[in-house]
């Protein structure tokens, strides 16, 4: 591994960085240019015209724009995110809670969804054309197909309601035993990993097909190599860029796009605070989630980066 | 008359008279049926024995990650339910319309009216091991009433001029007279905090049964009994409660299904014959005083002009609405806010029906011409949207054409409701007529969401106030009712009905006008059944 390679990571850590800040410049004006305010919001269809008066002046609304995100930033830098303004609790307190939740779910999430779709990938390609093809591909686009409320429900009616194998309330609290927890989110889980098989089992499977047409896997072929082999020694380690690339794309949605299925399942996670947040226009929290998405989405592109540059070191020499 | 029919449902209880005969001698002594229900309800429970122990859980819509413990800021089921576990208020409404005396121990007026002397209850504790004072009460009624409050009862503060402790007593003097005053104490808001919440408003300290264990504002809300409850004897009957958000109505339904709560809150009518069909599981529905509405501005253009209000008043069919919309959970409205569960209610006013004729007379003489914009969003109230396109198809057979504009549920309450001249709403209700259109007709209320500006509607709910003769106000009232009814901007369809479910693990369940849950205290009523 030369010095080149690490001029090249810290080159995507910085520019990790400085998209990072430019996100958080368009977080901060699109925040600004929602329609009605935070205090009519909090105070909704009870609101008198005092009372919103009293609680903007009170949350600093009349302030610029301008001081009010520079400020922000100040404190963003030095970890504290503020409070919110809706229920004045800890941002930075209760966020890391939520994310807690949001990484736990994506964590066991992915941890059976990633192997399992590597894996029928494989099977597909092994048995190409064949009914164990056919019926891979036939059951994961099914899924995918049908909308993750849908499938969250299918999944209630028949585990939790019917047969009470498993809970359809995966609320989770402090001082929940691990087991209780993951028996909580079991349901979630199993949905969630519907929803992205398909999309990663499709990816390996195709970008594998496309190396298999290349010489060295003919030569591989005739040099008498099991069809797995070869499979595992040469096609695999050429397919790993794309294959990462989509993984990584899942893993960021099970940790951002989530918000349906935390809905359903009635699970406390980020999705879930982030619109209550933005239904009450309470900027700081709607501001700090916007900045942890994108934190995600940019941290995992670049993981997907990395190891792309890793993997092959053609990437490491732009013409 | 109620202990004649506490006794006539006591009767019922053992089975010695049908429901429907209770439902008509009831009738016969001048009692409305859904307080007749609600009496027959308390007493027939009243055989169960109440158990103590376990754990009750409710699964509740309406909470956000947003809430907070502060019951200044309650706007919803889910911090309301958290307010009556925490809190007690100086008086309550009870199922049947009545004053409950619960941290005031009695309330005397001078001859006015307008100094009212409530004397505070004794010995009561705080969670925090405080004893209760008058001085506490007045300290909460000062943070709602500040010139800073942001209390959603400020509109009902604001008609009092001071408040002051005398010793064990607290003396309201007000700025006119008003009859209902207690009533106006029992609003949700107005919980009795140490030192008034001034300290820490959100700390969710105070009288009631249960004390705070887990706050997560959008997730749950755990609490446990309070061992120094003044009156545990009667409520707390559960060691701990538990209250979990669902918002959504699928999976609110499932979490009781598959045992997981004991009660919940709301259940959508489109699936009420569904839900009566499942083993185990009692829907638990009450006629209410809350009601969905279409309201216009009476000083905008064009509905400045009372014949197109009226055209549009009978230009919809309120039968329909109720089949459809409410799937027969609730009961039609008569374009005012009043109903039948409100006291002093006159049954003399006649039903507005839908009549194609008058509205096309109406309407040509209001002289209006083109399209009726009507604003509506899916949050306004449940089936906001699909009622908004009966009412269109049935204007359109009167020769009227109203035009639909969906607006998102984002942002509704702030910019469309109270500003645009015609929209969908909601109300909630209040306890007594008074309040009702003091909260929304009075020239003078911040929520006037019809624009009714009418001196002597003003003049006639100010008379009201300080006539303490019930025949009297309830000609009155009449009176303000019509002029709601024939010249105000509200078109009222229907009155929805509380529809909660409870699981057969629930005991003491009663049917209670006043709001969902049981005016929310259901998990402080209700215990478990062994």
């Amino acid at each position: 591994m030369g010095s080149g390679l690490w001029t090249l990571i810290i080159q995507r850590l910085l520019m990790g960085l400085g998209l990072l800040l430019a996100v958080s410049v368009l977080i901060f004006a699109g925040t600004q240019i929602l329609p009605g305010d935070v205090a009519a919001s909090i105070l909704g269809q009870s609101a008198t015209p005092e009372a919103l008066a009293n609680l903007r002046s009170d949350l600093g609304l009349d302030q610029p724009a301008w001081k009010r995100y520079f400020s922000w930033l100040g404190g963003l830098l030095q970890g504290d995110l503020g409070t919110a303004l809706s229920n004045g609790k800890d941002i930075s307190a209760s966020l890391g809670k939520r994310l807690g939740n949001t990484l736990f779910l994506a964590f066991w999430a992915a941890l059976m969804s990633v192997p399992l779709a590597i894996l029928l990938g494989l099977l597909a390609v092994r048995y190409r054309g064949r009914w164990p093809d056919k019926l891979i591909s036939g059951i994961t686009l099914t899924s995918i197909s049908l909308p993750e409320f849908f499938i969250g429900y299918l999944l209630i009616y028949f585990i939790a309601v019917k047969t009470q194998w498993l809970p359809s309330v995966s609320t989770v609290y402090e001082g929940m035993a691990f087991a209780d927890r993951l028996k909580a989110i079991a349901l979630p889980a199993i949905t969630l990993t519907m929803v992205v098989l398909a999309h990663m089992m499709r990816m390996t499977r195709a970008a594998i097909l496309n190396v298999m047409q290349s010489a060295y896997v003919e030569t591989a072929e005739l040099k008498g190599l099991s069809a797995f082999e070869v499979i595992r020694k040469h096609a695999f380690p050429n397919v790993i860029a794309p294959i990462v690339n989509v993984v990584m794309l899942n893993l960021a949605f099970l940790v951002v796009g989530v918000v349906v299925v935390e809905v359903i399942f009635v699970y406390p996670g980020m999705g879930q605070y982030l619109v209550d947040h933005v239904a009450k226009r309470d900027v700081p929290v709607v501001q700090a989630c916007g900045l942890v998405f994108a934190g995600v989405y940019i941290l995992l592109n670049m993981v997907a980066d990395i190891v792309a540059l890793l993997s092959n070191p053609r990437l490491r020499h732009p013409k | 008359m109620s202990k004649e029919l506490h006794s006539l449902g006591r009767l019922v209880a053992a089975g010695k008279l049908s429901r429907r005969d209770f439902l008509g001698r009831a009738a016969a002594l001048g009692v409305a049926a859904p307080f007749a229900t609600a009496i027959l309800s308390q007493t027939a429970h009243a055989a169960d024995e109440p158990v103590r122990g376990g754990t009750l859980k409710v699964a509740a819509d309406g909470g956000e990650s947003t809430n907070t413990l502060d019951p200044a800021l309650t706007a919803s089921l889910v911090p309301q339910l958290n307010s009556r576990a925490f809190g007690d208020t100086l008086f309550e409404v009870s199922a049947t319309g009545e004053i409950q005396y619960r941290l005031a121990t009695e309330m005397s007026s001078d001859e006015t009216a307008k100094v009212w002397t409530a004397k505070i209850r004794q010995g009561v504790k705080f969670h925090d091991g405080s004893t209760m004072t008058a001085d506490d009460v007045v300290a909460t009624m000062q943070r709602h009433s500040g010139e800073d409050s942001k209390s959603g009862a400020l509109g009902i503060m604001k008609g009092i001029e001071s408040v002051t402790a005398d010793g064990e007593s607290v003396v309201f003097t007000m700025n006119e007279a008003n009859a209902d005053l207690p009533f106006l104490l029992s609003d949700y808001h107005l919980v009795i905090q140490p030192n008034g919440g001034l300290d820490n408003p959100a700390a969710g300290i105070g009288t009631g049964p249960y004390k705070l264990v887990s706050d997560e504002p959008g997730v749950r809300h755990v609490w446990e009994r309070f061992d120094g409850d003044w009156d545990g004897a009667n409520r707390g009957y559960a060691d701990t409660i538990e209250i979990v958000v669902i918002n959504d109505g699928t999976a609110r339904l499932a979490a009781l299904q598959s045992g997981q709560v004991h009660m919940i809150s709301r259940v959508e009518p489109k699936v009420i014959d569904l839900v009566k069909r499942l083993p185990n599981v009692q829907v638990q529905n009450v006629a209410g005083r809350g009601h969905y509405v279409f309201i216009m501005h009476c000083d905008t253009a064009p509905f400045d002009n009372n014949d197109l209000r009226l055209a549009l008043k009978y230009a919809i069919d309120r039968e329909e609405m109720v089949e459809k919309i409410l799937k027969g959970l609730g009961s039609v409205g008569n374009d005012m806010p009043i109903n039948a569960s409100y006291p002093l209610f006159s049954d003399e006013i006649e039903q507005r029906t839908y009549d194609p004729v008058k509205a096309a007379e109406h309407f040509k003489k209001s002289g209006h011409t083109g399209p009726v914009v009507l604003r509506v969003a899916d949050g306004a109230f449940p089936g906001a949207v699909d009622a908004a396109q009966l009412f269109q198809a049935s204007a359109k057979k009167c020769g009227i054409d109203l035009e639909i504009k969906r607006e998102p549920n984002d942002g509704y309450w702030s910019e469309v409701w109270n500003k645009q001249p015609f929209c969908a709403s909601y109300w909630g209700g209040r306890p007594v007529q008074d309040q009702m259109y003091t909260t929304a007709y009075l020239s003078s209320a911040d929520w006037n969401d019809t624009r009714f500006l009418r001196e002597d509607f003003d003049a006639l709910i100010e008379s009201a106030r300080t006539e303490l003769d019930d025949a009297k106000r309830k000609e009155i009232y009449k009176e303000a009712g019509l002029m709601v009814r024939d010249e105000g901007g509200l078109i009222c369809p229907m009155f929805n009905e509380f529809v909660d479910a409870t699981n057969s693990a629930v005991g003491g369940y009663v049917s209670d006008p006043n709001g969902a849950l049981m005016n929310s205290y259901a998990l402080s009523k209700c215990w478990v059944k062994a």
